[in-house]
């Protein structure tokens, strides 16, 4: 009878410690005799397909979205044909570019063109390693956490630089040049504005980030107490994307389409993969880190003494970790709704204005409001993640 | 502190993220008509033919920027430490990381003086 009981509270302590889908496979895996290094080893490629999956469907719904918001804002119709709404244009855009005749320009560096590309898309994919949609539901809780993303995001303009380089054409050139200047302009604001939400969390990781929003619902997220650094981060990150109003290196008036120019087929879909994934990535941390990532705007634990529901019971347990999936991309797809629609109502400003802003007005507010989070962290350290 | 706990998670991404735009260029290749060229070899450019190339020497304004940037970077992994462990340090870390912003400031004023965050 004890011992019952006993093996129940283990089980309980599990469960309320979130959903844990690589335990649980390794106890079933354990149950058909593999050994734990086995089940993990089985385990690990299973959550990476499931989100790079889950990245190309966002950059699918993404693409059908501004295509469709973008024909709605010029009073168009926009895709209509491929699917009901044209659900399906994205996906037939990509099969085309698929079957598409690659062409290298003969005077073009046919090696550093092909890489280019490549490097643009690698690192982006490959930052979604520390992106949560709940408690345990991301790949890695790597201990450097959302220092990996910065780390990560500063090596595409090496790959933009390089595909301007490579192709021989003034334009991409000058459209690589500008990426990359872009690029380090206001990586520098966007990492200082990261570290003070670091400094309120007392962690890099990114769950622990979540975690130390959701004590009462959307009152203690981290916009409230970031307001200047929620700003910051999300111009930064516009800007990283090179979306409008900062998307100089591929501005069309002037430079044909930047780095793009020489590109076709399936190297020119790599850019463009790259530029929508990118897109969703930086709004799902923004989400994360200023939004409350899986978090309920009610506090679950609210919600479920209202229903009389044990929040460790293990129904429970499913349902609001299926709901903070649906939490996150629904915060996440509200900003990029909000970049689609920035994209149509803000003009492209110059490069010496872009610059300005990032080197004399970004850099300094960002190490402001670093200085002061760290002081009102002194004086009211409650507040301020203690 | 530093825990390598996760990083097999870490490589085995990097090899599938990497297979990606792998897979997409062979499926390319083997789909693809291939034809020779000719004038399709040609850089496109504005679509006028070209006059000269790209590989020349000209004066790239965004070096100096370069510059400032590599300080600045620097600066800001420094103070990635200092932000995760502040809530240990207390006071004295703060007047210390105040001490080092103003240096760097400094810094910065010099160089915006000096027409070096300049674009023209």
């Amino acid at each position: 009878m004890t011992m019952v009981t006993y093996q129940a509270k283990n089980l309980l302590a599990q469960v309320s410690a979130g959903l844990d889908l690589e335990v649980s496979f390794s106890q079933a895996m354990k149950g058909l005799g593999f050994s734990p290094q086995l089940a993990h080893i089985l385990w690990l490629p299973l959550p990476m397909l499931l989100v790079l999956v889950a990245a190309l469907i966002g950059v699918l719904v993404t693409v059908w979205l501004e295509r469709k918001i973008s024909a709605a804002a010029q009073q168009r119709i926009g895709p209509e044909y491929a699917g009901a709404l044209g659900i399906l244009q994205p996906m037939a855009d990509g099969l085309k570019l698929l079957v598409k005749e690659d062409v290298i320009p003969a005077k073009a560096d046919s090696l550093l063109f092909t890489l280019g590309p490549v490097l643009v898309l690698v690192p982006v994919i490959l930052s979604w390693l520390i992106v949560p949609f709940g408690q345990n539901l991301l790949i890695s809780n790597v201990g450097i956490g959302i220092f990996l993303w910065i780390s990560l995001s500063s090596i595409q303009p090496i790959g933009l630089l390089m595909s301007g380089y490579a192709s021989n054409n003034k334009y991409s050139l000058l459209g690589g040049l500008r990426a990359a200047a872009q690029s380090i302009s206001y990586e520098i604001p966007l990492a200082l504005a990261v570290l003070a939400v670091v400094m309120m969390s007392n962690s890099l990781s990114t769950v622990d980030i979540v975690d130390q929003q959701n004590n009462a619902g959307f009152l203690s997220w981290n916009i409230w107490r970031q307001p200047v650094g929620f700003l910051i981060f999300w111009i930064c990150a516009l800007a990283e994307c090179e979306r409008l109003p900062f998307d100089l290196p591929e501005a069309e008036e002037e430079l044909v389409a930047g780095y793009q120019t020489e590109y076709a087929g399936m190297k020119f879909a790599l850019f463009y993969l790259g530029s929508y994934i990118n897109l969703i990535l930086s709004a799902l941390l923004v989400s994360v880190l200023y939004l409350g990532g899986w978090g309920f705007p009610i506090p679950v634990e609210l919600l479920a003494n209202w229903l009389n529901q044990s929040i460790d019971a293990p129904i429970i347990q499913i349902i609001t970790g299926s709901l903070g999936i649906v939490m996150t991309v629904i915060k996440a797809y509200l900003l990029v709704f909000l970049a689609i629609l920035l994209r149509w109502t803000t003009p492209r400003v110059r490069i010496d204005q872009l610059l300005d802003l990032g080197w004399k007005f970004l850099l300094p507010i960002s190490l402001v409001n670093l200085l002061f989070t760290a002081a009102l962290k002194l004086v009211f350290p409650t507040f301020f993640g203690g | 502190m530093f825990a390598l706990s996760g990083y097999d998670a870490f490589l085995g991404f990097l090899l599938i993220s990497a297979a990606v735009p792998i897979l997409a260029l062979v499926t390319n290749k083997l789909l693809a008509p291939q034809s020779s060229a000719g004038e399709r070899e040609l850089t496109y450019e504005s679509g006028m033919e070209p006059i000269g190339g790209a590989w020349i020497q000209f004066n790239i304004r965004y070096y100096m920027f370069a510059l400032v940037f590599v300080i600045f970077d620097v600066e800001t992994v420094f103070l990635y430490p200092w932000a995760v462990a502040f809530h240990k340090l207390g006071l004295l870390a703060f007047i210390e990381a105040l001490i080092f912003i103003a240096i760097l400031v400094v810094a910065l004023a010099y160089a915006w003086r000096k027409g070096a965050l300049e674009w023209s």
